[in-house]
C-alpha cells in the first residue's frame, strides 16, 4: 500500500500545493519588509550612530577639551588641542574623529563628562570618498545641531538608567 | 635612638624623625597633603592620621616624633574611617570639575579620594567659591580648588625666600593670596606649582594645552644656566610642552629656576630649520652641500692662524670637541669658548670650577660671594644659600653689587681691593674668616668679565689660600659660572692654543682684517659689529644676533634635541637627551661638523657619537665619570698683578633673556614685562 500511497502524492503533486499554499497564505499577513531608503525601522534609544558634538541651548558648545574621549577611545580615532578661549574658558582648537578608524563602541560618550560628545542616531553617513570620513570640530558640531532635537529625547529616555 | 612598632614591625630611627617619616622608611603609605620633606610641617591638612595606643585620638603622623615604645597602626579601622571623613571634609569646598583642572591625572587630591575616600558624597548645600588671583605671568590661579595644604605659602617663604604669598581669614574663609595684586618676584615661581597637591595653582604657558598621560617624558638636563639642574622634558610628537625638575639632591634638589622651566616655548620660535648662504647681502636657503661648498669654497687657501672659532653659551661639549679638531686640522689655535669674554687661569681645574659643589654650601660657615649675584646667576645655587642661612649660624658676606639676595648678607666691598684688605688681615670681616671653620667663596663671572680678570683670580685665590679653602678636607673655593656649554669648553680644551688668540684677540683680529674666516657654534652674546669683513659661518638652532650677522648659517639642534654631554659649573658632566627631533634640515651638531670636515678635506676620525665620546674621555677623563664631580687638585692658579679698583658689577642684567632661547620665548618676554626693572615694584594699585 504504501507504493499506493507515495504513487498518488506524486500524481496529484501535493507537496506542490501545499507549498505554494503556504506562499500565498503570506499575501494575507501584514509586511515584514521595509521600502528602504523611504521607510525605516525603529531604533533604539542606545543606538551608536555618527558621533555629534552638542550644544548647550544658548549655544555654547559643551566640550571642555578634557580629552577623556581622546583618552578612553581603544581605535584612537580621536585627535584634540587645546588651549585657553579668549575669555580663559578651556575649549578644543581641533576635535577630529577618523570615522574610518571608529570601531562605534561608544566608550567616548560615556566617558564625556558633560554629554558633549555623543553617538546619535544617524547610521546613514557614507561617503564617496575617505576623506570625507574624517570629521572636524565644525562637521561634529554641525552634526549635533541637526540631530539635537532626537539625542535630547533619547538622553531623557535613557536618564533613569544612567 | 627610639624603639616603636609599626604595623607590628619594630623599627629603631633617629631621634627627631616623624611617625610619617618611619612609615616611609618602612615602605607603609601615608596619604598626606600639607607635609613635603622639604618644607616645614604645619599639619594642618590631617590626611596622614594614624592610631597610636595610649593616644586618645588619632595624632597627625607627620607632626609627631617617634617616641620609645610607640605602639602605631596605620591600616586600623579608626585610621580608615578617620581618612575618608578628612577627605570627605577636604572635598566639601573643592569644586570636582577634574574634566577642566590641569591637574586632572597627577592629582594628589585626585589619586587620594580614589584610594582613601569615600565612594559617594553626601554634601548638598552650596560650595565656597573663591575669586581668583593674579599671581604673574607663569602661576595660574584657580583658588576655589585650594585645600588650604599651606605648601605654597611656606614655598615661597622658606626656600625662594621672597614672602609674597599668605594666608588671610581663618578657617572656611582662608584665602591663599598675594596680599596686593603684583607678580611673585621670585625666580623659583613655577615651583608653586608643582608643590600645590591641587589645581589651585598650575602653570600659565602650559594651560589647557595637554594631559599628562599623552606626553612622553624624557629625563634630561637644563642648559639655560650653569647649574645644570635636572629636568624632565614632556613632550607630544614633536613638540615640547612642558619642562618640571627632576630630584637630584646634589644639584637642584627638587626644583626649577622659572628660566629653566618656562622658556621652552621659545625652541617653537626663530629656529633655523635649512641652511642658508648670503648671497648679494641677502641670506638665501640653500642644500647643505651648497652651504658646505660655500664655507670650503672660502676657507681652503686660507691660512690657520687667519681663522677662528667661537662657541657659545648652549654649545654642547661633543660639538666644541669636534670644533676643536676641526679647527685643529685646518692649522688654527684661536679658539675660545668665553663669549662672555672672560678672563680666567684654565689651566688649573680648581681654579675655574665650583669645587665644593653645590650641595658643599650646606656645610660651609661662612660665605663670601665676589662679584656675583647668585640670585640671578645660578638660582638654585642661592636656594642653598638661603638653605644653609636658614639652618643657621652662618655669616654671609657680598663683594659687589648690592642686590635682594633673599638673605640678609654684609655688604663689604665693591671691587677687588676689599679681596687685598681680607688678604692682609686689614678688613673688619677677615676677622669672621680667620674663624670660620669651612669658609667658602663663590665667585662670579662679573670678578673675571674686566681686564684684570686674572689678576683678580689670583687676588681671590691668594685670599683663599690665607683663610683655608683649600685643604685636604674642605675645598671652599668656587667659580659661579653663567653659560652651560662653559666648563664643557673648557673641558674639552677649546681655549686658544699655543700663540693662538682669545676672544679679544679675534674680534680685534677680524676688525683689523687679520682674521679672515670667524666660526660662531651658537655664539650670539658677542659684539658683532667687531667681526668686520670677516666670513662668519654661524653653526646654531635660533636665528639671533650671530646668524644675523653671518655669511653660511648651519642649523644645529637645541639642547631637548640632541644626545650630547655638557659640563655644569661644578664639572659633573651630565647627559642631555633627545625628547624631540630638530625641525626641518636641522642635525646634531657634531654631525653637521663631521659632515663639513668631509668637505674642507679634513676628514674628523669618528663616525658614531660612541666614537666621538671614545676620543674625548681619551682625551680628558672626566666625561667618563657621567653624573660624578672629578674632585679638583689645587696648585697657584691667576696670574697676581695690579688690580683696577672699579666695582664688580654683574653680567646678568636680565634673568629672564639670557640666550637665544629665552629671548625667543613669549612667556620670558611677559616676565620681563612683569618683572623686571620699573615694573618688579609695581602693584595692582598703581594706576
Amino acid at each position: 500500500m504504501a507504493f499506493l500511497d507515495r504513487a498518488a502524492r506524486s500524481l496529484f503533486l501535493t507537496e506542490l500545493v501545499s507549498g505554494l499554499a503556504l506562499t500565498f497564505s503570506y499575501m494575507f499577513k501584514p509586511t515584514v519588509t521595509l521600502n528602504y531608503p523611504y521607510e525605516k525601522g525603529p531604533i533604539s534609544s542606545r543606538f551608536r550612530g555618527e558621533h555629534v558634538l552638542r550644544r548647550y541651548a544658548n549655544g555654547e558648545e559643551r566640550c571642555i577639551a578634557c580629552k577623556l574621549c581622546e583618552a578612553v577611545c581603544p581605535a584612537l580615532a580621536i585627535t584634540i588641542e587645546a588651549e585657553p578661549r579668549d575669555d580663559g574658558s578651556r575649549r578644543t582648537t581641533r576635535y577630529d574623529i577618523d570615522m574610518t578608524k571608529c570601531i562605534y563602541c561608544g566608550l567616548c560618550q560615556e566617558a564625556c563628562p558633560v554629554d558633549a560628545v555623543v553617538m546619535g542616531p544617524n547610521f546613514e553617513f557614507s561617503t564617496e570618498n575617505r576623506e570625507e570620513l574624517f570629521y572636524n570640530k565644525q562637521k561634529l558640531l554641525a552634526n549635533g545641531d541637526r540631530w539635537e532635537a532626537e539625542i535630547a529625547q533619547n538622553l531623557a529616555a535613557e536618564a533613569p538608567y544612567r | 635612638m627610639p624603639k616603636l612598632t609599626i604595623d607590628g614591625i619594630e623599627i629603631e630611627v633617629e631621634p627627631g624623625t616623624s611617625i610619617l617619616q618611619a612609615c616611609e622608611q618602612l615602605g607603609i603609605e601615608i596619604p598626606r597633603f600639607c607635609y613635603h620633606e622639604r618644607l616645614s610641617v604645619p599639619a594642618n591638612c590631617r590626611m596622614c592620621l594614624v592610631e597610636m595606643e595610649r593616644a586618645p585620638k588619632p595624632v597627625a603622623s607627620c607632626a609627631m616624633p617617634c617616641g620609645d615604645g610607640m605602639v602605631v597602626k596605620t591600616n586600623s579601622e579608626t585610621v580608615l574611617k578617620a581618612r575618608k571623613g578628612v577627605m570627605e571634609f577636604l572635598l566639601i569646598n573643592h569644586p570636582l570639575d577634574c574634566p577642566i583642572c590641569d591637574q586632572g591625572g597627577e592629582c594628589d587630591l585626585q589619586d587620594q579620594a580614589m584610594a582613601y575616600g569615600f565612594d559617594r558624597g553626601r554634601y548638598l548645600e552650596n560650595k565656597r567659591a573663591v575669586q581668583d588671583k593674579y599671581m604673574g605671568p607663569v602661576i595660574k590661579t584657580i583658588m576655589t580648588r585650594c585645600i588650604h595644604c599651606t605648601r605654597c605659602v611656606r614655598f615661597i617663604n622658606e626656600v625662594a625666600g621672597v614672602p609674597d604669598v599668605g594666608a588671610v581669614y581663618r578657617g572656611e574663609h582662608m584665602e591663599i593670596t598675594t596680599f596686593v595684586e603684583k607678580a611673585i618676584g621670585s625666580e623659583l615661581s613655577g615651583n608653586l606649582a608643582d608643590v600645590c597637591p591641587v589645581g589651585a595653582l598650575t602653570h600659565k604657558p602650559y594651560a589647557f594645552t595637554a594631559r599628562p598621560w599623552e606626553l612622553r617624558k624624557t629625563e634630561t638636563i637644563d642648559v639655560l644656566d650653569a647649574v645644570g639642574s635636572n629636568i624632565r622634558v614632556d613632550s607630544r610628537g614633536a613638540e615640547v610642552m612642558r619642562v618640571l625638575p627632576r630630584v637630584n639632591d646634589d644639584i637642584n634638589e627638587e626644583w626649577l629656576s622659572d628660566k629653566s622651566r618656562y622658556a621652552y616655548d621659545g625652541l617653537k620660535r626663530q629656529r633655523l630649520d635649512r641652511p642658508y648662504v648670503r648671497k648679494n647681502g641677502k641670506l638665501v636657503a640653500v642644500s647643505w652641500a651648497d652651504a658646505f661648498a660655500a664655507i670650503a669654497d672660502k676657507v681652503k687657501g686660507v691660512a690657520g692662524n687667519r681663522v677662528a672659532a667661537i662657541s657659545g653659551d648652549l654649545a654642547d661639549v661633543e660639538a666644541q670637541f669636534a670644533l676643536k679638531e676641526l679647527m685643529g686640522r685646518l692649522g688654527s689655535t684661536n679658539l675660545d669658548c668665553r663669549q662672555d669674554g672672560a678672563r680666567f687661569d684654565t689651566s688649573v681645574r680648581a681654579g675655574y670650577l665650583f669645587n665644593s659643589g653645590i650641595a658643599g654650601i650646606e656645610k660651609a660657615d661662612v660665605i663670601l660671594l665676589v662679584g656675583t649675584n647668585p640670585r640671578w646667576e645660578g638660582t638654585l645655587v642661592n636656594a642653598r644659600i638661603r638653605k644653609r642661612y636658614l639652618a643657621g649660624q652662618v655669616k654671609i658676606a657680598l663683594i659687589g653689587e648690592q642686590k635682594d639676595l633673599t638673605y640678609p648678607y654684609a655688604h663689604i666691598g665693591t671691587g677687588p681691593e676689599t679681596l687685598q684688605q681680607l688678604t692682609d688681615g686689614s678688613h673688619p670681616f677677615s676677622e669672621t674668616l680667620r674663624n670660620a671653620k669651612n669658609p667658602l667663596m663663590i665667585v662670579g663671572m662679573g670678578a673675571f668679565q674686566r681686564a684684570d680678570g686674572l689678576a683678580v683670580q689670583a687676588a681671590a685665590r691668594i685670599t683663599g689660600e690665607v683663610y683655608g679653602m683649600f685643604r685636604d678636607d674642605w675645598s671652599g673655593f668656587n667659580v659661579l659660572h653663567t653659560a652651560a656649554g662653559r666648563v664643557g669648553g673648557i673641558e674639552t680644551g677649546f681655549l686658544p692654543g699655543p700663540g693662538g688668540r682669545d676672544l679679544h684677540g679675534i674680534l680685534d683680529g677680524a676688525s683689523k682684517g687679520e682674521i679672515d674666516v670667524v666660526y660662531l657654534l651658537g655664539a650670539d652674546e658677542i659684539d658683532t659689529a667687531k667681526l668686520g669683513k670677516a666670513f662668519v659661518v654661524y653653526q646654531g638652532h635660533h636665528g639671533d644676533a650671530g646668524a644675523h650677522r653671518a655669511d653660511v648659517i648651519l642649523p644645529g639642534a637645541a639642547y631637548t634635541e640632541k644626545n650630547a654631554v655638557y659640563v655644569n659649573t661644578e664639572g659633573r658632566p651630565q647627559l642631555a637627551r633627545l625628547a624631540a627631533f630638530p625641525p626641518g634640515e636641522a642635525r646634531e651638531d657634531w654631525k653637521i661638523l663631521r659632515a663639513l670636515s668631509e668637505a674642507l678635506g679634513a676628514t674628523l676620525p669618528f663616525d658614531t657619537q660612541t666614537q666621538l665620546r671614545q676620543r674625548l674621555i681619551a682625551a680628558n677623563p672626566i666625561f667618563a665619570a657621567v653624573g660624578q664631580m672629578t674632585p679638583a687638585t689645587w696648585s697657584p692658579f691667576g696670574a697676581q698683578g695690579p688690580v683696577d679698583s672699579a666695582p664688580f658689577v654683574s653680567p646678568i642684567t636680565n634673568f629672564y633673556m639670557t640666550d637665544p632661547i629665552s629671548r625667543a620665548s613669549v612667556t620670558m618676554a611677559n616676565c620681563v614685562e612683569a618683572l623686571v626693572g620699573p615694573a618688579q615694584e609695581r602693584t595692582g594699585t598703581h594706576g
